[in-house]
């Protein structure tokens, strides 16, 4: 599976309660979309740093979306109802999508959780992979996100485009 | 002689880290029994082995972390919750530890 280097259109539930489109994010200078999930523990190891870079650059128009496409007959700790509550659990200040039909999990090219996909202005990717390069905040030394984020920012290609994406596999329906 | 066991699903990529911690460990202490490793490759797999995700060890058939040993069978990477409240896609070298001890 590609990655492609545009950011493809969606309409999916959130869990706030609303459906949340591609279109809604249009005034985002920089658009990141993380796919994503609850049960996996690289997630959980990295949702704090994703949630807080929300936290940073909301100001500067910075938006992050992350979507869970897994199969919840197979893995019933991603459904709906538990990511809303893991979102609530875990203070979300980024959006949380549900991706029922994973066209935008096979679209966006995903292979596992996290893995993120960073778009400029004109939604064109400049990265995508890995947050970082350990799942342990204190010891990561390549920010990729944070500096993916900063080079959209100031109308520039980052220094590192893409990088392998660390985590749990998409659980795909079969 | 102790039966050291490592499940793992090739789906998940934290089986690595957790074996070259516990190969690190068993040389500090002086342990050459070997780490058999089990592969699990499908659903029927896991519940066959009551496998809790990926990795899990087991020390004499009993789990490095009892606590986190009855979550319902799957192919998914596996939850290890640190007492600081931390989380990891493997145990902690302290589990090992006192798991071998």
């Amino acid at each position: 599976m590609s990655v492609i280097e545009t950011a493809p259109a969606f309409d999916l539930p959130g869990v706030d309660g609303r459906n949340h489109s591609l279109e809604e994010y249009a005034d985002a200078t920089v658009l990141v979309l993380v796919q994503s999930c609850n049960h996996c523990p690289y997630v959980i190891a990295w949702e704090g740093r994703i949630n807080a870079l929300q936290r940073e650059y909301a100001d500067r128009g910075v938006k992050i979306v992350a979507l869970s496409s897994n199969d919840p007959d197979a893995y019933p700790a991603d459904s709906f109802d538990r990511m809303v509550e893991h979102a609530r659990d875990a203070g979300y200040v980024i959006d949380y999508l549900y991706d029922e039909s994973q066209d935008v999990a096979r679209a966006l090219g995903s292979e596992r959780t996290p893995e993120v996909f960073v778009y400029d202005a004109d939604r064109r990717l400049v990265y995508h992979g890995a947050v970082d390069d350990n799942r342990e905040e204190d010891q990561a030394t390549a920010h990729y996100l944070r500096d993916a984020i900063e080079a959209a920012l100031g109308g520039e290609t980052p220094a590192v485009t893409d990088t392998p994406a660390v985590g749990c596999t998409v659980k795909w329906r079969s | 002689m102790r039966t050291i066991e490592l499940y793992f699903w090739a789906g998940c990529p934290s089986h690595p880290e957790a074996e070259e911690l516990l190969r690190e460990i068993l040389v500090e202490r002086g342990i050459e029994d070997p780490i058999r490793r089990r592969e699990i490759f499908t659903h029927e797999d896991a519940v066959a082995n009551a496998f809790p995700g990926s990795p899990t060890i087991r020390i004499d058939g009993r789990d490095v972390d009892p606590e986190g040993a009855h979550t319902p069978p799957s192919l998914s990477c596996r939850i290890y919750r640190f007492p600081d409240g931390r989380v990891s896609p493997i145990p902690s070298r302290q589990q090992l530890e006192e798991a071998l001890s």
